[in-house]
């Protein structure tokens, strides 16, 4: 699931490395322009709807948060 | 606050589009932003195609033409009309009230009640709920309600938050009395703390126009705009949206007694594709019951997105059937509001341009 989506935040941000152990939000990689092409993106690839209200900026701050967003939603690991 | 109403209907709708196109392609250049980037929002947000108004044209022109053309079809007489409620953010003047503005430029009759209610997302709903209670009169028995705004005139063409997805339009909403026996549920709720959510912050009282409030400055985002443009702060007006209005649904449906399965059509106002999708999946609503092709097609014209997604989706259905709608509007304000009534058998139910 991690490598699915470091490969689906480089396609969208392919000017940063999303394998740091940094917060992508607090260090500008993404913004709330790119949180929706990601929901949008990791919706399609894990045949979930990540609830609205999940949609914050601190479950889009690393690797291990998106991971444990998408478990949450329903995705299969 | 819950509200009940019967013996009252919505007997036509008309709206009135652009007929001016501006597609998303051709406005990138304007972004701060990779074109990359864009493509890919287009496809998640549904920007493509939104209208727009000449710049010459106002609130009570649009609404006059309206009105007009139902009055050559003759499936509105002006004699009959005892109520005018205008929803807009988009007034001719800061006074007179635009109503009466138009009142007097169609000739209507003298003994008539005209209002003009400064109202956005959702607009559409608390003019239903003007009109509902106007029609408690004994004296009146027909309301026109028009919803109308030009607010691309307010938004900045560098802000790509807000500019791709403002439309303008209007619509010319019919309501009666009638002796359905058909009980209209409503649920309308606002928040005014959250007031600077979407503002337009100069040009009123209270930060008049001025030189400096026109200068362009960029936000954090890399949008550019103005203190005389509209500003939204998507986050908030995004999370306002997914916490309150799926509980307000599921409210109204249970004080109605009526499952979501029962329900026909979800007319929700549109702000964006995707947080629509994200309301219907929350609701558990098949997408296809929630219409959500008016801001790709027309751009999001704040309250007449729901007379819009009516017309553009119904269409002639709505003359020939019977629909059980739940409508909802959520936005300025903050305002939330929400309606679950029948709408069937309407006299007119059609799009023109202008």
């Amino acid at each position: 699931m991690e490598d699915i989506i470091i490969g689906i935040l480089n396609e969208l941000r392919p000017e940063f490395d999303f394998t740091q152990q940094v917060d992508f939000i607090g260090e500008g990689m993404l913004d709330s322009f790119d949180i929706v092409n990601l929901v949008t993106a990791l919706d399609e690839r894990f045949a979930v709807s990540i609830d609205g209200m999940d949609i914050l900026p601190e479950n889009f701050s690393s690797v291990n948060a998106i991971t444990a967003l998408l478990l949450k939603n329903g995705a299969q690991s | 606050m819950n509200l009940t109403f019967h013996d009252k209907t919505i007997t036509g709708i008309l709206t009135l589009l652009p007929a001016k196109e501006v597609k998303f392609e051709d406005e990138m250049e304007n972004y701060n932003f990779s074109i990359a980037k864009s493509l890919k929002l287009k496809m998640a947000m549904g920007y493509n195609t939104h209208r727009i108004f000449d710049e010459n044209v106002c609130t009570s022109d649009l609404c006059a033409f309206g009105m007009n053309h139902l009055f050559e079809k003759d499936l509105l007489r002006k004699e009959e009309i005892d109520a005018l409620i205008l929803v807009t953010q988009s007034p001719d003047y800061f006074m007179p009230p635009t109503s009466n503005v138009i009142q007097g430029k169609l000739g209507l009759k003298n003994d008539i009640f005209c209002m003009d209610i400064n109202q956005g997302c959702a607009g559409f709903l608390i003019g239903l709920i003007q009109a509902f209670m106007l029609l408690e009169q004994e004296s009146i028995n027909k309301v026109v309600l028009l919803n109308a705004d030009i607010l691309s005139r307010k938004v900045s063409k560098s802000d790509r938050n807000s500019n791709p997805l403002t439309g303008d339009a209007a619509s010319v909403t019919i309501i009666e009395k009638n002796t359905s026996k058909n009980t209209i549920y409503g649920f309308l709720k606002m928040d005014g703390t959250g007031h600077d959510a979407l503002i337009i912050p100069a040009g009123g009282f209270r930060m008049p126009s001025t030189p400096e409030t026109a200068k362009m400055k960029e936000d954090a985002a890399g949008n550019f705009r103005s203190l005389d443009n509209l500003v939204m702060k998507g986050d908030d007006v995004f999370n306002f949206v997914q916490r309150e209005v799926p509980p307000m649904v599921e409210q109204l449906l249970q004080k109605a007694g009526v499952s979501k399965e029962e329900v026909d059509f979800y007319m929700f106002h549109q702000p964006n594709k995707f947080m629509l999708n994200k309301l219907a999946d929350k609701l558990g609503v098949p997408r296809d019951k929630m219409p959500s092709n008016i801001v790709e097609n027309f751009g999001n014209a704040s309250g007449v997105t729901i007379p819009t997604a009516i017309s553009f989706n119904l269409g002639d259905k709505l003359i020939r059937e019977s629909y059980l709608i739940c409508l909802a509007g959520f936005g300025v304000g903050l305002t939330w509001a929400s309606l679950l009534m029948r709408i069937e058998h309407l006299k007119f139910n059609e799009i023109i341009k202008y």
